[in-house]
């Protein structure tokens, strides 16, 4: 029975109110527990994925063969948008979010967020954004310009369905949850860690946590008011970025983008701080220059809104923006790099143990690192006017929200999967369903890269019979299938942990964090009583004071010692 | 503490907020040169008036909040109505410059300029009508005499977010009011 898995449930139903809110669904409506809220956006986003996953499905088959005709290209046009706009909105953004709000309050030793009612608003109002896009199939057409819908391409003269008006209100409302959540969990993290806990021995993932929360509030505005601009081009006629009327496109791309940019950074810097947890347990050895680490989470995040025009190389900006804007791009392959040396570091000479996560783990250093080596080739601007619009840049992004979000979010998955179920999960089925999603995404994306080089569009709905272009298609549709069905192992694996899968002790992987100090699953109140923090690794001093860090100067905590 | 961090974390996101939709209007009315029709159209006189009593509204919110703290209950009331009323004349003003500009054909429709005129000022007024009930509620507290803990948080979160609204319009008013006039080549 699924029922008697235990879930952290509020103390006392809902005040004022006289149904019963304690128990069933009405206890995960009207909860405030960042657990609970935690448990939902992950739920939000495995639907959103499985969704999004079909429209990908979807577009493959179109794709399987030239000059298909299984979808028109009206539909494929809205297939594309829906999957790009579900994908990153709905499943990345709620997933980062969710995995914060979960553990960032367990891993600084508080018992709840800063603000849990504005905790519960922002997840409301991010799944009913979502729904609210999604709704748009049956008011007329979904939206079809692409996930960031370019100007004039999304006035009404060009797209007269009113999938792009869903679009707006559906992201503003989302993203009005986003910033609700980064701005409460800055607040958590600066006003609610343990007195002991200073800042220098947060955890990783609570560092990129925290510094992520400052991108999302310094992000997210652009992309507010530009949707806001646009539903006002849409519904009151106005001439922002309506070319016909003196509006200007560029405004669009310009206000898009940086936003854009520094959304590549915000969905990517919490799986960078998830990997630093999970390499240093799995090879049960502290991280390796964990002030690198933070500084150049620090490093990216700056970067991150200074190199938005690379996407509009293409426009025509003139040498010298295109200069300064590839060079500060190509800068940020530099803390980026440092990170891989970390994590490698963090490898080297550790008795690693090859769970599902750390699978995960490894298999996205190799990926990202191929997603990062295509984005460096982006930077430079000639090659970029080459393979812009290509599948090259599909291959690319695919890298890199795939290959570097999604597997650091897998690899988070596997790893807390015992703390938030109290159950083991099966290391056969996870083994099978992570090596047939790393063969299938390889397969489908790796391709890609080779159909851009020599010259395949991206967003259109078929292509003739060239040479090379039907084979290399077709291996990308069948990887497709592949990841499609590794999907549904996963989901057996979740079902078989759930109903089968052993107690999980309070820490079965030695974990260093406080998260693994309280019971699996948490009780609703987390923590009543913790040990003082002497470094990074809390529970690791606690469970073996023998070789504890607590005795250690901080060059050795740190792993900045010279020992030459 | 808390309340504190998160509103100025909040309106340091709406600062950028503000910044792209000024950036817009900067764009199309200032760009590649100044739109000469700016400064004929709207009202200096008028709507530095009324900025002036919106400017006067942080000060008599700061006010209140130097009673609050002394605990005197009559002039925190006081200077509390008197921020909303002046925060209400305001949006009357807006109004009326709104129905003057709608009168002469001048619609969000009309071109870029107008367009965003009114979404930067509309945005605008928007924040201040939030503004406007959230003061309106902490009134409404202060009448029922529930405003009495002298280390509550409530009144300077709110007086972050009230000067952060008049500091906006400030720069607004320069740039969207105040620039074109020294900017225009005077016809002599």
């Amino acid at each position: 029975m699924i029922t008697d898995v235990q879930l952290p449930e509020p103390k006392t139903p809902l005040p004022g109110a006289t149904v019963n809110s304690d128990q069933g669904l009405l206890m995960w409506i009207s909860s405030v527990d960042h657990k609970q809220i935690g448990i939902m956006y992950m739920i939000m986003t495995l639907f959103y994925l499985f969704v999004g996953g079909l429209l990908a499905l979807l577009m493959r088959v179109q794709l399987m063969m030239p000059e298909n005709t299984f979808l028109a290209p009206d539909s494929y046009n809205q297939l594309f948008t829906m999957h790009g706009t579900t994908m990153i909105f709905f499943v990345l953004t709620p997933a980062i979010l969710g995995m914060a709000v979960y553990m960032v309050p367990l891993q600084i030793g508080a018992n709840e967020m800063a603000f849990p009612r504005l905790n519960a608003f922002a997840f409301w109002i991010s799944f009913f954004g979502g729904l609210l896009l999604y709704f748009s199939f049956l008011a007329g057409g979904a939206p079809d310009a692409g996930w960031f819908s370019y100007a004039p391409l999304n006035q009404t003269q060009y797209s007269a369905s009113p999938g792009i008006d869903y679009y707006c209100i559906g992201l503003l409302l989302s993203g009005i949850g986003t910033v609700s959540t980064a701005a409460n969990l800055a607040v958590t993290i600066i006003t609610l860690r343990t007195p002991s806990m200073k800042y220098k021995y947060l955890p990783v993932f609570v560092w990129m946590v925290f510094i992520n929360a400052f991108l999302i509030l310094a992000a997210f505005p652009s992309l507010n008011a530009a949707l806001a601009m646009l539903l006002i081009d849409r519904q009151l006629d106005g001439h922002f970025f309506n070319t016909d009327a003196g509006g200007s496109a560029l405004l669009w791309q310009h206000l898009f983008w940086l936003f854009g940019h520094p959304e590549v950074y915000i969905v990517v810097l919490p799986p960078f701080g998830v990997l630093s947890e999970v390499f240093q347990v799995y090879s049960r050895k502290p991280i390796f220059g964990y002030p690198f680490v933070v500084g150049s989470g620090i490093a990216i995040s700056l970067l991150a809104f200074g190199v938005w025009v690379h996407h509009m190389f293409a426009t025509g900006m003139g040498n010298t923006v295109n200069s300064f804007f590839a060079v500060s791009s190509m800068l940020i392959g530099i803390p980026t790099g440092v990170k891989i040396f970390n994590w490698l570091g963090t490898m080297y000479g550790g008795s690693i143990r090859f769970t599902t996560g750390m699978l995960f783990a490894t298999a996205f250093l190799v990926e990202f690192t191929i997603g990062g080596l295509s984005g460096i080739s982006f930077a430079i601007v000639p090659i970029d006017w080459q393979l812009t619009d290509t599948y090259y840049v599909v291959a690319h992004l695919h890298y890199v929200f795939l290959g570097g979000s999604l597997f650091g979010l897998f690899a988070g998955f596997f790893y807390w999967f015992p703390k938030i179920s109290g159950r083991m999960y099966s290391e056969t089925l996870g083994k099978w369903f992570f090596w047939l999603f790393m063969i299938g995404f390889n397969m489908t994306f790796f391709m890609q890269h080779i159909l851009g080089i020599i010259g395949m569009p991206r967003r259109v709905y078929t292509y003739p019979n060239l040479a090379g272009y039907s084979l290399l298609n077709l291996i990308s549709s069948l990887g497709a299938f592949l990841m499609g069905g590794s999907m549904l192992i996963f989901l057996y694996l979740l079902y078989d942990a759930i109903k089968r899968g052993k107690r999980a002790g309070d820490n079965p992987w030695d974990g260093y964090t406080f998260e693994w100090l309280t019971s699996s699953p948490p009780a609703l109140k987390n923590f009543t009583i913790l040990p003082p923090v002497y470094s990074f690794r809390p529970v690791h001093d606690l469970n073996h004071p023998e070789i504890g860090d607590y005795q250690k100067s901080d060059e050795e905590k740190y792993g900045t010692k010279d020992t030459d | 503490m808390e309340q504190k961090t998160l509103i100025k974390l909040i309106v340091g996101s709406e600062a950028i907020f503000f910044l792209a939709l000024l950036m817009a209007f900067v764009y199309f009315t200032y760009v590649p040169t100044l739109n000469p029709r700016v400064a004929t159209t709207l009202d200096l006189t008028t709507t530095g008036l009324f900025t002036v009593l919106l400017l006067s509204s942080s000060f008599t919110f700061w006010r209140a909040e130097v009673s609050f703290r002394r605990g005197q209950t009559k002039s925190l009331r006081l200077w509390l109505s008197a921020t909303v009323v002046l925060g209400v004349v305001f949006l009357i003003g807006q109004g009326i410059e709104y129905t003057g500009l709608l009168s002469k054909q001048l619609t969000v429709s009309k071109g870029t300029f107008t367009t965003s005129f009114f979404t930067l000022t509309g945005f605008h007024g928007l924040h201040v009508l939030i503004g406007i009930i959230i003061l309106s509620i902490v009134l409404y507290l202060a009448f029922l005499g529930d405003l009495d803990d002298p280390d509550s948080a409530l009144l300077p979160s709110v007086g972050i977010y009230w000067h952060f609204v008049d500091v906006v319009w400030a720069v607004v008013f320069v740039v969207v009011y105040v620039l074109p006039h020294f900017l225009t080549p005077r016809a002599s």
